[in-house]
């Protein structure tokens, strides 16, 4: 029995060793290690379409892939790597595993304050970490910034997401690189204090504020407009924080060429296509914001109207995201 | 005898456990020097409280899952009653699910939004109380939910292997047959029973996927959030030690539970026969089964169905059967491998008799207390340089780390995943009386003869159940795969956490179900092997 089971396992192995091995060949392929699945095969048929180079993508955990790609380094097959939020990016660009990109197309698409000063990442899409709220309970005129959840009035109204969560961690550096260390940490305790549920999951705070479970949230935007794709009546409304100081807090998910790329040409060219001509097949599906401020946002977020970004530049928060985490750690965020 | 085969035998069983053991050396190397700082930091913020959560949650799940899973198996395999046939195989099932997709299935079922406190505000008011689901009670309850088959298992093969001789004699002594199993059924099956709640605990412990849907800080939380969050892997591989630490101490309980008396098998090829159950006991017995599985499968699965029947968009299904090979390819062969190595490491120990040898083998079961992150970056280093040695021989054809990665993700899970193969073999080998192995010694037979006629027939039962376990484990394993896997080569739990890991979860949920569906094929073909283990051919 035992031999038969190794005998046939080691046969599918053998097969699908063969498969692959067959399937790999070098040629005019741009391969990405990617920590975003949404809508990457759609654009990169297109790009294939567009251009006659095919994109080969392997996806993972955004930390996942830059350990691997700095384990392998000059034996990368990768020549691209993309991710979800900016802080993997900026780290990837100080370990060294990125390479600068000398491109005009990219310099005009993608504003300053969304890629790194020396073009070793660039922002591909906007994802915007807002407040949310049920209408029947909460008034908008109520709400304003993020600080101001940790006021008491809040108490036991709240609903965020966990602190393992990368973007809650992005949210918290920036509230760090805007206050400095302890007025960061207050605010967050002000949001212990007020019984904040915490939630691990951008869709269940979402629908916890629906079924009654509390009033306010911190979301991403393209979580509510999925929500509202599939039922326009979802009773969740959006609130743009901070309008009347610095913005509302913008990350983004956004890629960069490794430093072993093989082809470093063919991978600009890849980012420039998705920061261009790609930005909607790159973004509509998941209702994010283009980067580009030459293509419109889609439907929902369409819907929504403009708002005032924080201009603080992705890297700037990214490198304070272990800061971050410790001052969860002390003020009691779990 | 000629000790130069003992001397062998305990060369063998060590550079099989270094083999073994040496991703995590590799990377246990790094976490050698500690950093005071890190340390004082820890212990002055988070980690005084995630150990005693840790502890909370291990003894929780290990009480948890002993209780149901030696429950469940005394009821089916002593007794009959409508639907047990069933029950036997169906129980489990819960092993297929993964940690990642029942952690947040259960908070959709479970949480203030879903179905279950949704229905219970409609009867009792939208006030009525309700306990926190998301509490370090919960994720006891779903784990142990989720993480009983292992004990279930370990106590289903006891039962089978003990049950001929030693329950029928009890019975015949005047024992009622609950008192029969308290007494002589329980104590005999004790090393099993050890064996698969440590199995359970550890599995808690490495687990940082569904214990974060519950709010549970633990250990494991705490490493994958310094190494993802704070980008220190060294202090990550510190803490990670920690995380060593409580697997030594769940190890060490297991030994303890074990007790220093040997029980071995006597013979007596009878099969257990079964008592039917009568009328209300019958339907009850089969109640209490049925309501165990709804909570630990149907109720999950359901879910996930729902998600899939009210999607608009249906993720590429014509790619799932390439997927379920590759899924199946890799854990069969990572099964095979894990067995194989887990009974030369258990079967050697014993030929050679050693001190040295012995512990070999615990070392060689450590990749299964360190987290999949930690094993997977020791694998890729020594792939890596596999391959640039291959290379500095003028192979630098990109296929040849595609065929090393592959090779490197059956290593990895052999690494990872021995030890749940290592205790079943091990408890059966435990089994066997020195007697007959004197006997073939006295008779002229070599350890490699005493190895493949005595011990071999004996460690199928235990062979079928580690292979199962090392087998589901493998199907739904995703850090290490995601880490390791050469482009083009997607197993069924990566392609779940393509479409979860951004919440998509009503696409998730085909995938989903088809790693159960996977899953399902070792399990019926263990639990075939185990409901008619002849463990002892000679005599029968």
């Amino acid at each position: 029995m035992m031999r038969r089971v190794l005998v046939l396992s080691t046969w599918v192995l053998l097969l699908t060793a063969c498969g692959v091995v067959s399937a790999f060949d070098g040629g005019d392929t741009v391969r990405v290690y990617s920590g975003r699945h949404y809508d990457l095969e759609e654009a990169f048929l297109a790009f294939a379409e567009d251009t006659g180079v095919s994109v080969e993508f392997l996806f993972g955990g955004d930390a996942e892939l830059r350990e691997r790609l700095q384990a392998e380094a000059d034996q990368t097959s990768a020549d691209v790597f993309m991710t979800v939020d900016a802080a993997n990016l900026q780290i990837a660009a100080e370990e060294g595993l990125l390479q600068p990109t000398d491109s005009e197309v990219l310099e005009t698409a993608v504003p300053p304050n969304l890629r790194h000063p020396d073009g070793l990442w660039f922002g591909l899409s906007k994802r915007v970490r807002t407040i949310v709220y049920h209408p029947d309970r909460v008034d908008p005129s109520e709400l304003s910034t993020y600080e101001d959840l940790a006021d008491p009035r809040w108490s036991g109204r709240l609903c965020m997401r966990n602190s393992t969560n990368v973007y809650t961690q992005s949210l918290v550096a920036s509230l760090i690189a805007h206050h400095g260390y302890e007025e960061a940490l207050d605010v967050v305790r002000g949001w212990v204090d007020n019984d904040t549920q915490i939630i691990n999951s951008d869709v269940q705070i979402l629908e916890t504020i629906a079924a009654g479970g509390c009033d306010v949230g911190i979301t991403n935007h393209y979580y509510l407009a999925r929500l509202l794709a599939e039922d326009p009546s979802f009773p969740v409304r959006i609130f743009w924080a901070n309008q009347g100081d610095r913005g509302v807090h913008v990350n983004i998910s956004g890629a960069g060429v490794t430093t072993w790329a093989d082809d470093p040409d063919q991978a600009v060219t890849l980012l420039e296509w998705l920061a261009t001509d790609g930005q909607e097949e790159f973004v509509y599906g998941n209702h994010e914001y283009p980067v580009n401020p030459e293509v419109p946002p889609p439907p929902i977020p369409a819907q929504w109207g403009t708002f005032k970004e924080d201009p603080l530049n992705a890297a700037e928060f990214a490198a304070l995201n272990a800061d971050a985490i410790r001052l969860m750690e002390e003020a009691g965020y779990d | 005898m000629p000790t130069g085969g003992r001397i062998g035998w305990t060369a063998t069983v060590v550079a099989v456990a270094v083999l073994t053991a040496l991703p995590v050396l590799v990377v246990a190397r790094e976490g050698l020097s500690p950093d005071p700082e890190v340390w004082r930091r820890l212990w002055n913020g988070p980690l005084p409280e995630m150990i005693l959560t840790t502890l909370g949650l291990l003894l929780g799940v290990g009480a948890g899952s002993l209780v149901l899973g030696v429950g469940l198996a005394w009821l089916v395999s002593v007794y009959r009653f409508p639907g047990s046939g069933m029950f036997e195989w169906m129980l489990l099932l819960p092993l297929a699910m993964p940690a990642y997709v029942l952690g947040f299935v259960f908070l959709a079922l479970f949480g203030f939004a879903g179905p279950v406190q949704t229905g219970w505000r409609a009867l009792f008011g939208p006030h009525a109380w309700f306990p926190e689901v998301r509490s370090l009670g919960g994720a006891v309850f779903v784990l142990s939910f989720s993480l009983y088959p292992y004990t279930y298992l370990a106590a289903k093969a006891a039962i089978a292997e003990h049950a001929p001789s030693t329950f029928e004699a009890a019975r015949l002594l005047g024992d009622g047959r609950l008192r029969a199993g308290w007494r002589v059924m329980l104590p005999l099956a004790r090393p099993s029973l050890a064996a698969g709640a440590a199995v359970a605990m550890m599995e808690t412990l490495t687990d940082f996927a569904s214990v974060q849907y519950f709010n549970v800080q633990t250990v494991s939380v705490g490493v994958y959030r310094i190494w993802r969050g704070a980008f220190d892997r060294e202090a990550a591989v510190e803490l990670a030690f920690v995380v060593l630490v409580f697997a030594l101490l769940v190890i060490a309980a297991e030994r303890g539970l074990r007790g220093r008396r040997r029980f071995e098998q006597r013979g007596g090829g009878r099969e257990l026969r079964p008592v039917t159950l009568p009328g209300r006991k019958g339907l009850a017995a089969a109640a209490l089964c049925s309501a165990v599985m709804t909570l630990a499968f149907f109720a999950p699965v359901g879910q996930l169905v729902w998600w899939a029947v009210g999607s608009s968009s249906a993720p590429r299904l014509d790619r799932g059967l390439v997927y379920a090979s590759n899924s199946l390819g890799v854990a069969l062969t990572a099964a095979a491998a894990a067995v194989g190595v887990a009974i030369l490491l258990a079967g050697g120990a014993r030929l050679a008799g050693s001190r040295v040898a012995s512990w070999a083998t615990r070392l060689a079961t450590a990749g299964y207390a360190v987290p999949g992150p930690v094993v997977a970056i020791g694998v890729l280093g020594l792939v890596l340089a596999a391959a640039r040695l291959f290379a500095s021989f003028g192979w630098d054809d990109p296929r040849v780390l595609v065929g090393f990665s592959l090779i490197g993700l059956v290593y990895a899970y052999v690494v990872r995943f021995t030890a749940l193969a290592f205790g079943p073999v091990d408890a059966s080998l435990e089994k066997i009386t020195p007697n007959v192995v004197d006997a073939a010694h006295t008779l002229g037979a070599g350890p490699t003869r005493v190895l493949r006629q005595i011990y071999l027939p004996l460690v199928r039962a235990g062979a079928a159940a580690g292979g199962l376990l090392v087998a589901v484990d493998a199907l739904k394993e995703l850090p290490i795969v995601l880490l390791i896997r050469p482009f083009g080569f997607t197993t069924l739990s990566v392609w779940v956490w393509e479409l979860a890991s951004e919440s998509r979860w009503s696409m998730a949920a085909i995938p989903a179900m088809a790693i159960v569906g996977a899953a399902m094929i070792p399990t019926v073909v263990a639990m075939r092997r185990l409901r008619n283990p002849r463990a002892v051919p000679w005599v029968s």
